[in-house]
């Protein structure tokens, strides 16, 4: 057993806190008002190698792996949770690329989006009618002699306004079962008949963009198709699989965010003539707190572990992502509290962290999605 | 960083699960029911060293770490819960003082037998009047030529009415509040020392507990574990790795109550189908084997830590906290899913129910856990 992390994954990790601390938290507030894709900041995060984290350096990635790639999303969501997804994204469409990529598609894309010059990766899975449940999507390509054209629309996709690549699912062969005959592309912004629909306006991690695509005929020959015909399916829940790491490391961020803004007021707010911390209505809260943060911490580097072994990390990641996510919401809410009125005022940064962790229990899989995962398995083993 | 464990840690894991489905839980329920020390399962624990699984195996220990400790006690305890925490205040409790403070002539007496299971041992530092403030107990005990004379008493004492030796927390120098807390082995045999009935409690009820009695008890000064005053530090230092041991065991509770479940739930039907196909059921069960995983990731990381020989108050808190809150949700959900027939004596989930309770209240109750941990977050 060891639980040390190496000292490339420490080293990643310092230089995460690092850039999140200097860089990141000082444009917290201003972010979160203005809804403004931080673009400076994600130019930075790409010189640091942090877009690309667990991408082979053949490829312009830091080939640090997985667990120094949840170390590096925890370090960025303490300081803010919407950089962090956006950076959890394009890491998780690097990786795609990298392992089900052809070799011109690997070397067309990969260096982009790691220096920073793509912004962002995007992940063209969910539809107005298909979120939790993929395989029921209903975006067309169509085969036409060596090309394919594609109509239908997105939602909800993360960057998927600034993307430089952006990886589409669709349907290529109707006549198969709903969760067979569906094949991933890669699209790239200017492509005709690709346009940007409706900007969602967020209650929390409002500097990540989170728009619709649609699709009207759009053209792409025969090399933007990712994987083989009909891998698609396969290609978006080994995508998630990883993906529910990014979001279970995030949450984990989101908690320290809360705790340490908790411990430093009830250290610092007097009632009843002492410090709020002393009593132990506040303290058992930060107990429970910072329990629970570690528990989630522990349950996500634990599936990074498994996915650079390249075990199978279903079981472990949903765990993770529940457990996280979860947490992380009981744990906001506690911040809150902990600040009484002040925490439902936007002067303190906890209010931002209550909004910023709600969707943690939706996106990549909504905790329902995760226990059925989860279930499936237990009820299967032996 | 691997989670992993190494190849002796499986072979000790897989050891004490087939002792345990051998040993252990074909007897279990019949040991609740009629408060039954398991005698020859103990002397057999013993015999694999788990009874001093830490103790250098010249000393009659199995000369493990404290991952194998971990990995034992969730396999023992969920073959018998009862059985678990004889073997744990037999590692943690006493056996584990013994090796760190003991003189060497106190761990030839005290250890060996102790540890290979020949003689059982206990740890008595709780009194009628202070549990959870142990700086309040009020044995004292007086030296006197080369003895000290003890009086007072010790209640809810794990292994008290079987125990051999008895670790004992007596005061000192009452001045001097608990730096004047020194810490006695005492024999059961010696004079003026008896002990009360075995209490008669709501689970863990193969395992017994009953309270001392010292009046004008007198053992010899070689008896003295360190030096005088340290009793207070070898209390609470003790108990930091008894921790470990509790939250263990709240494992293996949870695992059999959620095992017990899971079986239960692909096999009973309700309109039309097993209930394991219901989504009520299903989340049950995920949440269940989430919350199990996230505990035991707790606690190993308690174990590594106690390893490498760092502090770990704090960690082993949180493991025992988690651990033991996350073993009476678990079994108690497992009744749920047995509906009516878990809350018969007919199948095993209220036993693991009862058994899970006591893991909030001992070695240090959820609101001790939280204090420590709360001072750990504030200090940082």
């Amino acid at each position: 057993m060891n639980l040390e992390p190496t000292e490339v994954q420490a080293a990643v990790a310092a230089t995460a806190r690092a850039y999140a601390r200097n860089r990141i938290a000082p444009a917290v507030a201003e972010n979160d008002r203005s809804g403004k894709f931080p673009v400076q900041l994600i130019r930075g995060l790409g010189e640091l190698g942090l877009l690309a984290v667990n991408v082979p350096a053949e490829h312009g990635g830091s080939e640090a792996g997985a667990v120094a790639s949840a170390l590096s999303v925890m370090e960025l969501a303490a300081a803010d949770a919407s950089v962090a997804v956006i950076v959890g994204v394009t890491n998780m469409v690097a990786e795609t690329i990298a392992r089900y990529g052809s070799p011109g598609q690997k070397e067309r894309h990969l260096p982009r989006l790691a220096s920073g010059e793509y912004l962002a990766g995007a992940f063209g899975l969910s539809e107005p009618g298909a979120g939790s449940d993929p395989s029921a999507l209903s975006t067309r390509a169509v085969r036409r002699g060596d090309r394919w054209v594609l109509d239908g629309a997105k939602q909800w996709i993360t960057s998927g306004d600034v993307a430089g690549v952006v990886v589409v699912w669709a349907r290529t062969d109707p006549a198969l079962g709903e969760g067979r005959g569906i094949t991933a592309f890669l699209l790239q912004p200017g492509m005709p008949g690709f346009s940007v629909g409706r900007h969602e306006e967020k209650m929390g991690q409002r500097c990540s963009s989170t728009v619709s695509l649609a699709f009207d005929g759009v053209e792409l020959p025969d090399e933007a198709r990712l994987g083989s015909i009909g891998q698609g399916l396969a290609i978006a829940l080994s995508a998630l699989d990883g993906g529910r790491i990014g979001i279970a490391a995030q949450a984990t961020g989101t908690m320290r965010a809360a705790i340490d803004a908790a411990r430093t007021y009830a250290l610092d707010r007097k009632t009843f003539g002492k410090p709020i911390a002393e009593h132990q209505a506040i303290a058992f809260m930060l107990a429970d707190m910072a329990t629970w943060h570690d528990a989630a911490r522990l349950m996500t580097l634990r599936a990074a572990v498994l996915k650079e072994r390249d075990e199978p990390i279903g079981q472990a990641a949903s765990m993770a992502k529940l457990f996280a996510s979860e947490a992380s919401q009981r744990v906001v809410d506690a911040a809150v509290q902990i600040h009484g009125g002040y925490g439902y005022t936007e002067e303190y940064p906890v209010a931002k962290l209550y909004r910023d962790a709600r969707v943690q229990r939706i996106y990549e899989g909504t905790s329902e999605i995760q226990r059925m995962v989860i279930a499936r398995q237990l009820l299967r083993d032996p | 960083m691997d989670f992993q464990l190494t190849e002796e840690q499986r072979q000790v894991r897989d050891m004490c699960r087939d002792f345990a489905a051998k040993e252990l839980a074909p007897n279990a329920r019949r040991w609740d029911l009629n408060h039954e020390f398991p005698r020859d399962a103990v002397k057999k624990l013993g015999e694999l060293g788990l009874m001093g699984i830490a103790v250098p195996a010249d000393l009659g220990g199995a000369g493990m770490d404290n991952i194998s400790y971990a990995l034992a006690m969730e396999e023992i305890s969920r073959g018998c819960a009862g059985t678990g925490v004889i073997m744990s205040v037999s590692n943690s409790l006493f056996c584990d003082p013994v090796m760190k403070y003991g003189t060497d002539e106190q761990k030839k007496t005290f250890l060996a037998p102790y540890a290979s299971g020949e003689k059982l041992g206990a740890y008595a530092l709780t009194e009628p009047q202070s549990g959870s403030d142990a700086a309040e107990i009020k044995t004292v005990a007086v030296a006197r030529g080369d003895e000290y004379v003890l009086d007072g008493s010790k209640n809810f004492i794990t292994n008290g009415p079987q125990a051999d030796t008895i670790l004992v927390f007596a005061m000192t120098d009452k001045a001097k509040r608990h730096k004047g807390i020194t810490a006695f082995l005492v024999p059961t045999d010696a004079k003026g020392f008896t002990r009360s009935k075995p209490d008669d409690k709501v689970g863990i009820r193969a395992s017994g507990s009953c309270s001392l009695y010292f009046e004008g008890c007198a053992i010899p000064k070689r008896n003295r574990l360190g030096a005088e005053g340290d009793g207070f530090k070898i209390a609470m230092g003790t108990l930091d790795g008894g921790r470990i041991g509790i939250a263990s065991q709240a494992l293996g509770i949870a695992r059999a109550g959620y095992e017990l479940a899971l079986a239960y739930a692909k096999e009973r039907k309700a309109f039309g189908q097993p209930i394991s196909q219901f989504q009520a059921i299903q989340f049950m069960l995920a949440d269940m084997a989430t919350e199990l995983d996230a505990a035991r990731l707790l606690v190993w990381r308690a174990a590594w830590m106690k390893d490498k020989g760092v502090r770990h108050s704090t960690e082993s808190a949180m493991a025992k906290l988690y651990a033991s809150e996350m073993c009476e949700r678990v079994t108690s959900r497992g009744i749920q899913i047995h509906g009516g027939y878990g809350y018969t004596k007919e199948y095993d989930a209220e036993r693991h129910w009862r058994d899970s309770r006591i893991t909030e209240i001992y070695e240090g109750t959820s609101e001790i856990q939280r204090l420590v941990i709360a001072a750990g977050v504030l200090k940082d």
